[in-house]
């Protein structure tokens, strides 16, 4: 049908008139290989895997497979890397590098948010103003460290630690791409990097632009694939430090292979956060964080708010806004300006949120969902409610990864504490209140590692982040994202 | 007698009179009692987070807006401005100027291209120039808007307030631009500004009575929140932010904090109230965010000239210009549009 002006009726109607990205200048190979040492090469097993576009279920690239062979070459390569060039060559030069990535990240962005909304389903809104903007201020910030780390740690002597593998996850896949690459080589380490398998196109793209960069060769190495090839990169005897950003579960297989050697670790990991709203908090902006906390990214963020715990007096209230907000929500294309939630990430994910939440239908949750229409292809799920749930649904305890919140009522301040920290996560947590003081009572009393006052899902490359219990160790960003990286000498 | 003792006597009567007045609505017991019950405690009014407001707004203005949607919106924008002019050398001839451009936005050399746009929603002035927009305008639709009650600072009696109203609208005016005293609610006297804008209403009848905070007075967003309740409460057919004469004037963060309180006023009582933002809206590309900000926070059922105005002149030929650029892909020189 030919859209006409009554079709798109600013006044009636419930939609804009589509506004898509063109994906007309981004280049994408049909087939995407290993980087190793500076260059692409095939796997030596020959074998591949597809990527697809979650919103489309069409096939975006063919992607090399690597094996442990293949993460044994890349960590050969990195090793010598490190050994010849990458700790040889001064401070001031690897900052140099660092600054020039950060410059053509910049200069891509457009690119690198397209392909990142193609392979990974997210809105085109939060590819273009969150995730390649911050990437590119991560290589920024620590482009600046590179040089001055012996201020970092006063009265400190420290030098790098070797080989780093790296294992990032398919929420943020540039984002974490950048989270885990910057801060290695900015102490002076080498990368193996594996990228999630569902997302492996930007990071593979930040191959090419390493390229670009005159990167030397073998500083980052990065091999595709999917469990196994991140096993062999953990277990390899010459990486000296795993990074790994994704579930617990893994998280503890990849404690228990550490386990007797000299390998150290930082882990971050899920969560489940506690949103907390307070009566005398500004409700229409608590709305708009609860909103921003758990439905941001389709809920694929491990700090999402996905428990709400609102105040008694104001609960109606804050639901019957929260619905109200929700309906103007707009489910589509991931490419379109105006969506607002694109593509779960994958089918396999999409059968696991429908399944957590036929489990809180089953143990007597109140379901409410949008009414907003889905797509024919692709993996979709709208926005959904949770209300008459308690601590021990499982909806409540488990970590969903998706659209889905759970709220619950609490009448005090100390009733609130116990319930939100009454999880084995502890990743981050959000206040709602217009009074200073309950704030700091809060932010001290919440094992949390990430606590935000009226605001939600804030990232900087200056702050640091990280988790409490199940949901992690270490820090990434800050001052404190380099100590991992690092070794104290004398 | 002297002329000071002239003077004061004079000045007495007009009380008087306007004591008279004041009896005759008091004498209505009942409805002065259930208003009263129905005056919330406007201490506790929702507060309002500042960032947060900035970054819903920023958020809002991303909304892209295209082709068709684009058309049908500029088209809606241009239907919903109240044409204005409050300046001190305003003359008839300039109001009436100002009417033919009400009535017929666009010359008639772009007609023969087959464009047509509508007219726009009504026309503001000065009460000594309603009689002139009133006549001029008969039979097309077009509303005549008069700013009453000391308009702009709102610094005088009840009294002089109620006959400038009163004076406003025997001239033909059927919509009231009143303005609170801001003096009066930064003092904290809220019940008093509530009473005036209640009192006001009643000298209105079905006169549409639009309450105007000045926003840029009032210093905080916890402020503006607090005016809309109180100015609703009172009776306003609509809240608008700015008189045009202080700057800032119409601000996104301040008219999504209005939005956003005719929405829970709405919630709570079921009744619809207008929101107008004026005075600094220049451009088609604004125009449109502000009615994106209506649609997500009040729904389609705002989008109408009758709940929701622009005050604004030099929009009107930004959003011809558009029009006219969105229907014959091109750009047409500001020379073909009239000046008023």
């Amino acid at each position: 049908m030919q859209p006409t002006e009554q079709n798109f009726d600013f006044k009636t109607g419930t939609i804009y008139a589509p506004a898509p990205e063109s994906t007309s200048f981004v280049e994408l190979k049909g087939r995407y290989d290993l980087f190793i040492n500076g260059e692409f090469a095939p796997s030596t097993s020959g074998r591949t895997f597809k990527t697809i576009n979650p919103a489309t279920e069409v096939s975006l690239a063919e992607i090399a497979e690597g094996n442990a062979k293949d993460v044994d070459l890349a960590v050969q390569a990195a090793k010598t890397a490190y050994e010849k060039t990458w700790s040889k060559i001064s401070a001031k030069e690897r900052a140099k590098y660092l600054f020039r990535i950060a410059r053509l990240i910049q200069e891509k962005s457009r690119e690198f948010a397209i392909i990142e909304s193609m392979d990974g389903g997210k809105p085109i809104r939060e590819s273009r103003d969150i995730d390649i903007p911050l990437a590119a201020a991560h290589f920024f910030y620590y482009a600046g460290w590179a040089d001055k780390l012996d201020y970092a740690f006063p009265g400190k002597k420290v030098a790098p630690l070797g080989v780093a593998g790296q294992i990032i996850p398919w929420n943020f896949p540039l984002l974490m791409a950048a989270w885990k690459i910057a801060p290695a080589l900015a102490t002076g380490n080498t990368v193996v990097l594996k990228p999630a398998e569902t997302t492996p196109l930007t990071a593979l793209k930040l191959a090419e632009l390493f390229q670009e960069a005159e990167l030397p060769k073998g500083v980052v190495n990065i091999v595709t694939g999917a469990g196994e090839t991140g096993a062999a990169l953990v277990s390899h005897p010459d990486v000296q430090k795993i990074a790994f950003t994704g579930s617990t579960e893994i998280g503890k297989l990849i404690q228990k292979t550490v386990a007797g050697t000299n390998k150290s670790t930082t882990l971050e990991l899920g969560g489940k956060a506690a949103n907390i709203v307070f009566e005398d908090a500004p409700l229409d902006q608590a709305v708009e964080g609860i909103v921003n906390g758990i439905f941001f990214n389709q809920g694929h963020v491990c700090c999402a708010g996905s428990r709400l715990f609102v105040q008694e007096g104001v609960a109606d209230l804050v639901i019957q806004k929260l619905k109200h907000r929700m309906s103007s929500l707009i489910v589509g294309d991931p490419l379109d300006k105006n969506t607002d939630i694109g593509a779960i990430n994958s089918k396999e994910q999409l059968s696991k949120i429908q399944m957590l939440v036929n489990a809180g239908v089953d143990e007597g949750g109140c379901l409410y969902q949008t009414s907003s229409t889905l797509p024919d292809r692709g993996f979709w799920f709208r926005p959904t409610l949770f209300t008459e749930v308690s601590q021990s649904h499982r909806i409540v305890q488990e970590e969903i990864f998706g659209p889905v919140l759970t709220i619950q009522t609490f009448r005090t301040i100390e009733e609130v504490i116990e319930k939100a920290n009454n999880t084995p996560y502890g990743l981050s947590a959000g206040v709602w209140t217009d009074k200073g003081s309950k704030i700091f009572t809060l932010t001290s009393k919440m094992r949390a590692g990430v606590v935000w006052a009226n605001t939600y899902n804030q990232f900087d490359p200056t702050s640091p982040f990280g988790g409490y219990k199940e949901s992690g160790m270490g820090r990434e960003g800050g001052l404190h994202g380099l100590a991992p990286y690092l070794k104290f000498v004398n | 007698m002297t002329m000071r003792d002239q003077e004061l006597s004079q000045e007495r009567e007009t009380l008087r009179e306007g004591s008279h007045f004041l009896e005759s609505l008091e004498s209505n017991q009942d409805t002065r009692l259930s208003k009263m019950l129905a005056r919330p405690n406007f201490r506790f009014t929702p507060s309002i987070d500042q960032v947060g407001i900035q970054s819903r707004t920023s958020r809002l203005s991303k909304r892209s807006i295209k082709k068709e949607s684009k058309l049908s919106g500029l088209k809606l924008a241009l239907s919903m401005i109240d044409l204005t002019t409050l300046e001190g050398q305003d003359t008839e001839g300039k109001v009436r100027q100002l009417c033919e451009k009400a009535k017929r936005p666009l010359s008639g050399e772009f007609s023969k291209l087959g464009i047509t746009v509508p007219h726009v929603a009504a026309v503001c002035v000065y009460p000594r120039f309603v009689k002139t927009a009133s006549d001029t305008l008969r039979g097309t639709g077009i509303h005549v808007a008069s700013v009453a009650t000391a308009f702009p600072s709102g610094n005088s009696s009840l009294e002089v307030k109620i006959a400038d109203t009163q004076y406003a609208i025997d001239q033909g005016a059927d919509e009231i631009d009143m303005v609170i005293s801001r003096g009066d609610f930064l003092r904290g006297e809220y019940n008093k500004v509530y009473d005036e804008i209640a009192l006001l209403k009643e000298v209105c009848k079905d006169v549409h009575l639009k309450v105007i905070l000045e926003t840029g007075e009032l210093s905080t967003l916890d402020n503006v929140r607090k005016a809309s309740d109180i100015a609703m409460y009172a009776g306003a057919d609509f809240i608008k932010t700015s008189t045009g004469k202080v700057s800032p004037a119409a601000t996104p963060e301040v008219t999504l904090v209005m939005l956003e309180a005719i929405r829970d006023f709405y919630q709570r009582t079921g009744k619809m109230i207008g929101m107008k933002p004026a005075g600094g809206i220049r451009d088609s590309k604004t125009a449109l965010f502000y009615l994106v900000m209506v649609k997500e926070t009040l729904g389609p059922n705002w989008l109408t000239p009758d709940w929701f105005r622009f005050g604004a002149s030099t929009l009107t030929n930004d959003l011809l210009m558009q029009i006219t650029k969105q229907l014959t892909g091109f750009y047409q020189s500001p020379d073909y549009f009239s000046l008023d």
